[in-house]
């Protein structure tokens, strides 16, 4: 059914559809319109039998979900930016404990300095933590990734994180096709636990591993992980002739056919990279894009594969691992190894929620293109400013925060900080 | 279910975990010997019928009673009851009032009409029991259980000996006594009243037996030279008190003098007061400290107006009365005149000094050692006849009724060893049960309860019995005060207490045993065990 | 007739007792009870969380006619019974974190009702760190929410499993790894620390309760209570740890008694926020009595004796006394 209606509420009827048997709620912007339209659903009925739990953080959120979820109870709960941080620990084990907990994260910065808009560093953060991570293009694909993301989590007994850009897509009003409850029920089995908390057949769940078998457990956990290689595909193809579209897989390459050049990124960027794709080709230029949906567990070969034969690769990224640079860079040239010509940029872009416009990125692929930008390039950075801070740190010793140095600078609030 | 490696395990797996291997010492059960059942002269195993009467058990405690003792109810009115003195619970608050429960068990017997168990298998064995009192009879009985046909002659009309003739009937009902001494004869034991033996060793050549017990007990009352004028009436205690079984009541007058200072004289002076003396005097010539009779004894004669005049001896007895002279103590605590003299009236006085044994049934036999007037006897009872044993008032010791009743069931089990031609050897007797190993804090709070007694008025003027009994709910609330001293009573505090989960119960009755695959030695079961009945012993490492 | 007697030589201070009826007797003494932390665990010799949980946990499971499940958080209890590849838990059971164990009970209880497992009862458990201090927030969060746990909590007064720390429940002047026996203050500072039974309390949840390892059968009655209520329950169970203290490891429950005995932890229980019950003292003592056996207040005995120390605490145990009205009158 097609409706015009804000990504979040879409979300939160595409949970609903996958019948979720416990939520877990903490509000944390931007990610509050899903577990609130999902707690009005519980509220009323429409969504039964179902347990909405409002919690006292985000840790308690996941722990909610751990407990739910070990008891046989199909659970969920949403977060981003610092309440994913938050519940860090927690997060850890339910990926440890195989815990098949599906959460969106509404990805946004993470302070300090606070900031509430958009960017990938709170799921990057978690990218060693064990879960599979799903990242979604565009508000269609965060609905159908949510139906496919119980069904791998489940099916792998492996949490599942579906990663939604802030603001861009969670707030989002469009167009979208809503899948009905007889079409989710026919895709989606009830869930049957791997290991389940039962009185008639009493376990004990998270024992105490020590070097005898930690390396074992941990190779299990990766070997587990990888199977989401071979079972994404087949999900998204069992999607596609349930739903009649295509959504999920482990990548999607776009005009990459006879491409020389290469635009990598995740998530909703690739809307605005793919219109700068078509203008370039239009222009002459032999460029394409590649979208990575399954970031975790990384899809080495379908990424290998997908750059076979361009000259010069660019990720477009929109974290930042300081010290070094890119994220998904360092994993896409994981993917390349041995291809040691190939020219390859990382570019850090819409940091905070800072526009990713296509001229900048016009621009900065032109200048890729033409072998002049530095292999880490920050999109639209204000080379002045940063300039005039690192120029006045050297001579004054306590110079003060930084950001509020920024501010000053850029002459936004901050002026009259003394 | 197909569990995830090493995260999930399956439930209780820990049981390969052997962690005894810990453990630097071990518990161990014991059993201790409680004090009241070392203390008990007739060696009853007091606490063993305690445990089924804390259970309303009573015919079981009874019946665990009598294999020691075969007269509860007497033992419950004149045993001076020596186990409640050494009662651990004594320390804690007061003793358990182990007498009225043995009273309680042994009047339920009379009243239910409780039998003996059937005795063992004839042995063939014929034994004489010479003398019908506590320790022969205790002795037949024991010795008729064990198989043997037993005859006892007794020389007076009646059997019972001095719980007839020596203790007043206020304090044994002479319908308590019948139905004890009734019960022994039903096992088939022979009595032949009325025929004192003169010769013990043609006796049993005479009757065929194999082997004697001679308990012919003191009936001879020991004099004192008192210088006396013909109008003095002087007797003794041993005849006054056996008078009062005849159908003349023995005339004493309106003042009576009595000189002793043991429980005799005590009886006597009661008695006095129930044969209408208005004034009934105890003279004795030490202080309350040193008198040999019991304390409640003394405490209940004064209560029924006994007096007592303590530090003084009788120098003569004349018409006019009886001079009495004042004593001191000296430093070693013996009365030493003082020759300061008092003259008191008096109309009768009675002797209660102390009783002889007629020892003429044993001038025909050779090599026997008599001392101080009594036979000795080795530690199994025997003289120095082969064959000829004795016990009760007629060889050292001390002369009460438990006494005797327990030389009658000693001398029994070596009688019976010696016809088998074998040797009785006694169990090894175990470590004490002292209060120091007990826990006392699981015991309920309970002070002792107290038994009826007679209204004074009744004590002063009739024979009833003093001593009233405890009803059921009393019994079963005195005999739940025992603490169980050093013996399990499978409270559960060693199987609950573990935190290993390493004390294993076997069920009612079969205690508990240590499994010493988990048990660490921490030790908790010892410290909580409420009677002390396990102890810490170091591992050999 | 006779009057009904109502004495029983133990009555119910002993674990068993023959003369009660089977009804009255406790669940330890049922030789079918559930061991539910089984042996072969990895406690220290003389533990007084091994044998208060299994208290607490066997009791649970009768009263809930063994449909239970638990979470327990990090700690001693975890780390001793759940160490790959043996397990001493017999029920089902589940750690995940320090500080969520409420939390992850709240999820399995929402996962029952979900399921129309309502006959299922959810424990949650720890140590007093777990509980009051890293795992508080959810703790009050569950509270809050009156979910349907029972929490259950192991107070031995810091934090053993990581080598005895100063936890908000560590009693003023006992040394701990993090304060040390020196100075002029000497040990845990006088605070109030966390008096967490009152703090549940306030959350007026339908029931709370103070139990300890020398009180089985009140220990036992207040478990199974709490198991019949629906919402959040409460226990804190006081358990002496040998090694911590400093104490004999014979002496577990002997320290309890004297906790309770002394004042010094107050035994009751509270519906709805308001006291309903009180364990009373039996034979008062000094708290002297309590410290001295324990090597953690050694330093207020010697080399120099503190007595204004051990007034300060004689005055906490008073206060308690009077609080909650702790002695009957007479008593001695």
């Amino acid at each position: 059914m097609l409706k015009q209606i804000e990504g979040s509420h879409a979300v939160a009827e595409a949970v609903a559809l996958c019948r979720p048997e416990v939520i877990c709620a903490y509000p944390i912007s931007p990610q509050t319109h899903i577990v609130e339209a999902l707690g009005e659903r519980v509220k009323s009925g429409a969504l039964a039998p179902c347990e909405f739990i409002n919690v006292e953080s985000e840790f308690a959120a996941m722990s909610v979900a751990i407990g739910a979820s070990a008891a046989g109870a199909r659970s969920y709960t949403a977060t981003a930016s610092q309440g994913l941080l938050f519940m860090v620990e927690a997060v850890y084990n339910a990926a440890g404990l195989g815990l098949p907990v599906v959460m969106t994260v509404a990805n946004r910065a993470i302070g300090a300095p606070i900031n509430i808009w958009n960017d990938h560093s709170d799921s990057m953060s978690q990218r060693d933590c064990g879960w599979i991570q799903l990242f979604a293009e565009t508000n269609q694909e965060a609905i159908d990734l949510h139906i496919q993301a119980f069904r791998l989590a489940e099916e792998l007994s492996l949490p599942a994180m579906v990663c939604m850009d802030g603001f861009i897509l969670t707030h989002a009003y469009e167009r979208l096709e809503l899948p009905s409850q007889e079409q989710v029920d026919r895709y989606l089995p009830p869930f049957e636990p791997r290991q389940v908390l039962d009185p008639a057949q009493p376990v004990t769940i998270g024992a105490m591993v020590g070097p005898e078998a930690f390396t074992e457990v941990r190779y299990l956990a990766h070997a587990k992980q990888l199977q989401a290689l071979e079972l994404v595909p087949e999900l998204a193809r069992d999607f596609k002739a349930a739903f009649g579209r295509d959504s999920g897989g482990l990548v999607r390459p776009y005009r990459m056919e006879d491409a020389e050049i290469a635009v990598i990124a995740l998530g909703s960027v690739l809307g605005t990279i793919k219109d700068t794709v078509d203008e370039m080709r239009a222009d002459g230029v032999k460029i394409g894009a590649l979208g990575i949906t399954t970031f975790r567990p990384f899809p080495l070969r379908e990424v290998r594969d997908a750059l076979a034969r361009v000259k010069l690769y660019v990720v477009v990224e929109k974290s930042l691992a300081i010290g070094i640079g890119g994220i998904v860079a360092t994993d896409v040239r994981m993917a390349l190894a041995g291809r040691l010509h190939l020219r390859g940029y990382t570019v850090i872009a819409g940091l905070g929620g800072r526009p990713i416009t296509k001229a900048s990125l016009r621009r900065a692929l032109g200048e890729a293109a033409a072998g002049r930008l530095e292999r880490l390039h920050f999109l639209d950075l204000d080379r002045a400013v940063v300039d005039q801070v690192l120029a006045r740190e050297k001579e004054v010793r306590r110079s003060g925060p930084i950001a509020e140095a920024v501010l000053r600078n850029v002459g936004v609030v901050g002026a009259k900080i003394r | 279910m197909d569990k995830p490696f090493a995260i999930t395990l399956d439930p209780g797996s820990s049981r390969a975990n052997h962690t005894g291997s810990w453990r630097t010492s071990r518990p161990v059960y014991v059993d201790n010997l409680p004090p009241c059942n070392r203390a008990c002269p007739a060696g009853e195993n007091i606490q063993g019928w305690l445990f089924h009467a804390e259970a309303g058990a009573y015919e079981a405690a009874w019946r665990v009673l009598v294999r020691d003792n075969p007269f509860p109810a007497i033992m419950g009115r004149v045993c001076y009851h020596p186990c409640e003195g050494a009662c651990n619970r004594g320390t804690l608050d007061e003793a358990v009032g182990i007498n009225s429960v043995e009273r309680f068990l042994g009047d339920e017997a009379i009243r239910r009409g409780w039998k003996f168990d059937p005795p063992a298998a004839a042995s063939g064995k014929r034994v004489l029991v010479v003398g019908a009192g506590p320790s022969g009879l205790a002795a037949a009985y024991h010795l008729a259980m064990l198989g043997h046909r037993v005859t006892v002659r007794e020389a007076g009309p009646l059997a019972g000996g001095m719980m007839r003739f020596g203790i007043p009937k206020y304090r044994l009902p002479r319908d308590v006594l019948d139905a004890e001494v009734r019960r022994i004869l039903e096992l088939g034991v022979e009595l032949v009243l009325n025929s004192k033996v003169e010769d013990i060793l043609a006796a049993m050549r005479q009757g065929g037996f194999d082997a004697a017990f001679l308990a012919v007990g003191a009936h001879i009352a020991k004099r004192a030279h008192i210088p006396a004028g013909d109008a003095a009436r002087i007797l003794d205690a041993v005849s006054l008190l056996r008078g009062l079984e005849g159908a003349e009541k023995p005339m004493l007058g309106r003042r009576v003098v009595v000189y002793g200072g043991g429980n005799t004289a005590l009886d006597v002076a009661r008695t006095a007061r129930r044969l209408g003396a208005t004034e009934a005097l105890i003279v004795y010539r030490r202080t309350r400290e040193k008198m040999p009779a019991h304390d409640f004894e003394v405490e209940e004669a004064l209560q029924e107006g006994v007096m007592i005049k303590w530090l003084s001896t009788i120098r003569q007895a004349g018409a006019q009365g009886i001079t009495l002279e004042k004593m001191v103590l000296d430093e070693k605590g013996f009365p030493q005149p003082t020759g300061e003299l008092e003259t008191i009236a008096a109309d009768s006085v009675v002797l209660a000094l102390g009783q002889d044994v007629d020892l003429s049934l044993l001038d025909k036999v050779p090599g026997l050692e008599i001392v101080d007037g009594v036979v000795k006897v080795g530690p199994d009872m025997m003289t120095r006849h082969p064959g000829l044993f004795a016990g009760g008032d007629m060889v050292p010791a001390e002369r009460t009724v438990t006494v005797a009743a327990g030389h009658g069931k000693k001398a029994a089990r070596h009688i019976d060893a010696w016809l088998r031609g074998t040797v009785y050897a006694p169990p090894a007797k175990h470590a004490d049960a002292t209060f120091e190993r007990l826990n006392p804090w699981y015991y309920s709070d309970a002070p002792k309860t107290v038994r009826p007694t007679l209204d004074l008025i009744r004590r002063q003027s009739t024979f009833d019995e003093v001593q009233g009994a405890l009803d059921e709910g009393n019994a079963l609330f005195e005999a739940r005060r025992c603490l169980s001293c050093g013996n399990c009573f499978e409270c559960d505090n060693c199987y609950g207490v573990c935190p290993d989960g390493a004390v294993v119960k076997l069920g009612p009755g079969e205690r508990y045993r240590f499994d010493y695959d988990y048990c660490k030695g921490c030790g908790i079961c010892a410290s909580e065990c409420p009677c002390g009945a396990i102890s810490m012993i170091p591992e050999e490492i | 007739m006779h009057q009904p007697i109502k004495f029983y030589q133990t009555g119910t201070h002993t674990v068993g007792n023959r003369l009660l009826k089977p009804e009255q007797r406790t669940v330890q003494s049922d030789r079918s009870r559930s061991n539910s932390l089984n042996c072969g665990h990895r406690a220290c010799q003389g533990c007084g969380e091994a044998l208060g949980a299994r208290y607490a946990i066997d009791a649970a499971m009768s009263a809930a006619r063994r449909q239970l499940v638990a979470a327990n958080a990090t700690g001693c209890l975890e780390v001793f019974s759940t160490p790959y590849p043996e397990s001493s838990w017999q029920i089902p059971w589940i750690h995940s974190l320090f500080g969520n164990a409420a939390a992850v009970a709240t999820g399995m209880a929402a996962a029952m009702k979900v399921k129309n497992r309502g006959d299922v009862r959810v424990v949650a458990q720890g140590g007093d760190g777990g509980t009051t201090d890293i795992g508080f927030g959810c703790l009050s969060g569950m509270f809050e929410r009156n979910d349907d746990v029972l929490y259950i909590c192991y107070d031995n007064e810091a934090y053993m499993n990581t080598g005895v720390q100063r936890s908000s429940a560590t009693p003023p002047a006992a040394r701990t790894a993090t304060t040390a026996a020196v100075g002029d203050a000497p040990g845990n500072v006088f605070g109030q620390g966390k008096d967490l039974p009152a703090i549940a309390m306030a959350h007026g949840i339908p029931y709370v309760a103070t139990a300890t390892v020398a009180d089985l059968h009140d220990l036992e009655d207040k478990v199974a209570k709490a198991i019949a209520i629906r919402g959040a329950k409460y226990i804190h169970i006081f358990v002496p740890c040998p090694l911590g203290w400093g104490a004999a490891a014979h002496d577990t429950i002997r320290l309890a008694r004297l906790a309770k005995e002394t004042g010094l932890f107050p035994v009751f229980e509270a519906e709805q926020g308001e006291v309903t019950g009180i364990l009373k003292i039996r034979r008062k003592l000094p708290v002297e009595e309590y410290l001295k056996p324990q090597r953690r207040f050694a330093h207020l005995f010697a080399p120099t004796p503190r007595p204004e120390i051990i007034a300060r605490i004689q005055a906490i145990a008073d206060r308690n006394i009077r609080r909650y009205g702790l002695l009957d009158e007479g008593a001695r």
